[in-house]
């Protein structure tokens, strides 16, 4: 019945117990409100850790039916910090689990980081097709930036300013003080922002 | 000046950036950013990475394929008829062709390949549940709460355990003694377990209340080397496990059925 081995470490806040379980419908639906729309923010960081959007999905919808499953004891008050936080732990499960075989995916995919595949882009159809292949590629250089990060370093980021999140629900999800958060996430934006400016510099 | 010559005020600056510094230390802040080139460049780079990210990187939102088969999931599980909780969205899941494959070539779609060859199978549908319990049960000390072939012992034990009074039938003239009973939990609920031996057997009798009111007959399956039947009746649901072979726990079952 465990997935990845080791239960979720809840939140641990100061609201109430819910009143009831999800067995019922009212839970069900409960969760459908409470937890079910944050399904983007979910998808969103198991994407952005995992790199691969076949495997991202999974990992998402093993996280979410687990979610489903623990949502009774959830008592904090933030869903979507705690479902964000168990779709980290289920995608570093994967990445542990796929290690090997997640390397050459990834030399495969930087040989061809001209023409893969990834992602649906979706434009602004009427938009002139110049300014719309600069968009696709700037689009494309900061996705490629970001991927290039440090997990670590890349989780921050992408929590902060994709989901912006606070400091202190980065540092629950991500398990470290928010002191490192902090720093991560400087290190983060130093390394894109001088990333970005070489490649300006390149060209 | 650039990012690396970071003035020490760097991380308050960027704390203050993202909105994290209360009233007070915001203004000091601000202040000292009027005085420190290096600050000032450093608020510019964090403007411009955070443009760029927000306005140009990619926001992978969820499928509509995810968003489907996830609501269909939970909706399945809403239905479920088992103890409290009911039959795992997983294992709605589990026959679903994932469209993901779709889109992932090459190298990618064989990794893929060997990841789902390797992925932990769905393993919670009720059967499952009662083979976890059963073999619970038979790790040491795990067996019985209570110890008794006694029925009158064993069933007002129960009380104020579950909510709900298990029957409770002693079968020893049948050949199927019982053992005692103990409190078992299933997917979210107490059950009631009743153990019963057949020579060197063990047979675990899980009991909670159906979740419909209509009687069903027995009807079998097997899980992972073990025997189980199930049905319901007298407005129980009753679960019955062991590594007895079919036709004996067949027999178990109908003395149990037509007993007292």
């Amino acid at each position: 019945m465990r997935i990845w081995g080791q239960p979720v470490p809840l939140h641990r806040g100061t609201c109430h117990q819910r009143g009831g379980t999800v067995n019922d419908e009212a839970g069900a639906a409960r969760f459908r409100a409470e937890v079910l729309v944050h399904l983007d923010a979910a998808a969103n960081l198991a994407r952005w850790l995992l790199r691969n959007p076949a495997e991202a999905e999974d990992v998402v919808q093993d996280a979410v039916l687990r979610a489903f499953s623990y949502y009774q004891s959830f008592r904090g008050v933030n869903a979507r910090a705690w479902l964000l936080q168990i779709v980290r732990n289920a995608a570093y499960a994967a990445m542990n689990r796929t290690q090997g075989i997640y390397m050459v995916e990834l030399q495969e995919d930087m040989a061809n980081s001209d023409g893969d595949g990834r992602g649906i882009t979706l434009v602004d159809p009427s938009g002139d097709p110049e300014s719309l292949l600069m968009q696709q590629e700037a689009r494309r250089q900061i996705d490629g930036l970001l991927e290039a990060l440090p997990v670590e370093l890349r989780e921050c980021i992408v929590l902060r300013e994709l989901e912006e999140l606070s400091y202190r629900d980065i540092a629950e999800i991500t398990a470290v003080p928010v002191g490192t958060v902090m720093s991560r996430l400087w290190r983060a934006r130093r390394l894109l922002s001088e990333a970005a400016r070489a490649k300006e510099a390149a060209r | 000046m650039s990012m690396h010559d970071d003035c020490d005020k760097v991380l308050l600056l960027q704390a203050e950036f993202d909105g994290e510094l209360d009233a007070a230390q915001s203004i000091a802040l601000t202040r000292h950013r009027e005085s420190c080139a290096c600050c000032r460049d450093a608020w510019r780079r964090l403007q411009e990475t955070r443009q760029a990210l927000r306005e140009q990187g990619s926001y992978h939102k969820a499928s509509s394929a995810l968003t489907r088969r996830l609501n269909q999931a939970l909706a399945e599980r809403d239905r479920f008829e088992g103890p409290g909780a009911g039959r795992s969205p997983w294992q709605v899941l589990a026959g679903w062709w994932r469209p993901a494959m779709g889109f992932a070539g090459g190298a990618a779609a064989a990794a893929i390949a060997l990841l789902l060859l390797f992925r932990p199978l769905p393993a919670t549908d009720i059967a499952d549940l009662v083979v976890a319990s059963h073999l619970r049960s038979l790790q040491p000390g795990h067996l019985l709460d209570v110890a008794s072939n006694d029925q009158h012992n064993v069933k007002p034990w129960f009380d104020g355990k579950v909510d709900f009074a298990p029957p409770v039938k002693n079968l020893a003239d049948q050949g199927f003694p019982l053992v005692g009973g103990r409190l078992d939990y299933l997917s979210d609920r107490n059950v009631a377990a009743l153990v019963y031996r057949s020579g060197a057997h063990l047979i675990n009798v899980l009991i909670w209340p159906a979740p419909t009111p209509q009687a069903e007959p027995p009807r079998q399956l097997e899980r992972g080397g073990f025997n189980i039947l199930r049905w319901q009746e007298g407005g129980m649901a009753i679960w019955v496990v062991s590594d007895l072979n079919a036709a004996e726990l067949q027999k178990f079952v109908t003395i149990w059925r037509s007993h007292d």
